[in-house]
């Protein structure tokens, strides 16, 4: 099954709830997509909630770096919600805990953006 | 995709494949290589390491190596090496260095869109060598030991 992307809008933050698996192809293009589009309608406060997304390979870890860097340059600011062991794990592989902000607790989280 | 030699024999742990260079051809490696782990024996959180292993190097072999050249195969074999999984990948593309891949946990090179695949492999198997062939193409070697229980 490849990404399947849900957005959502609480208070000036959008939710992106993703399930499913984020590889090369379909999974990284939709996600591209939804952040473009995101940031299109003015919204650049943005959450994306990974605790269904299984499996991301080194592809779709590329598309969620391109969507934090394409976020932060139009001053806004993107976290990661409800990371799993497994991509837990791909962070400290490739170092990118350094850069992401992730939160567990989805009220905290929508709280922390300023 | 075609198929050659002993395809899936000694009850399904060995399977040597030949694939188009296309996205498909990784998912249908990945869900192979996925059924001989499997019967050798690897638990949950090992297949999906070897999953994502099995991916990077088909990915690299279709996308970077054979550039998805439809006159260009990518050559699979795995099998059950006395308990562990050894994979073997082959592409006809141009080859490449391993030590002139840039380091992806270098700071400057953190938020590159690409780079990791390599890293990923190293992380998830047990032995990785990567050899150029002559007059073309790479060789990718993975072997994966059954963790102790």
């Amino acid at each position: 099954m490849s990404v399947k992307l849900n957005s959502r809008q609480v208070g000036d933050v959008t939710v992106i709830d993703a399930a499913g698996r984020i590889t090369l192809g379909e999974g990284t293009i939709s996600l591209r997509d939804l952040i473009r589009d995101t940031l299109g309608g003015g919204h650049k406060k943005v959450l994306l909630n990974l605790g269904e997304v299984n499996y991301i390979d080194s592809s779709g870890i590329g598309e969620l770096v391109s969507a934090f860097t394409t976020v932060t340059n139009q001053g806004g600011q993107l976290k990661l919600l409800n990371l799993n062991k497994r991509i837990q794990d791909l962070l400290q592989i490739t170092k990118l805990y350094t850069v992401f902000e992730a939160h567990d607790d989805e009220a905290a989280a929508i709280r922390s953006f300023s | 995709m075609d198929n050659f030699g002993a395809e899936q024999s000694g009850a399904a742990r060995r399977l040597d494949r030949v694939y188009d260079s296309d996205l498909q051809s990784v998912d249908l490696a990945e869900t192979s290589v996925l059924a001989v782990a499997q019967r050798i024996g690897f638990e949950e959180d090992d297949l999906h390491r070897i999953g994502i292993a099995l991916r990077e190097a088909m990915v690299n072999a279709v996308v970077h190596g054979n550039k998805y050249s439809a006159q260009k195969k990518v050559r699979l074999s795995a099998w059950d090496d006395g308990g562990a999984l050894k994979v073997v990948i082959t592409d006809e593309g141009n080859g490449f260095d391993l030590s002139r891949v840039p380091d992806p946990l270098a700071e400057e090179n953190l938020l590159r869109e690409s780079g990791r695949g390599i890293l990923l492999m190293q992380a998830f198997v047990d032995e990785f060598q990567v050899r150029r062939l002559s007059p073309a193409g790479t060789e990718v070697t993975m072997v994966k030991y059954m963790a102790p229980r």
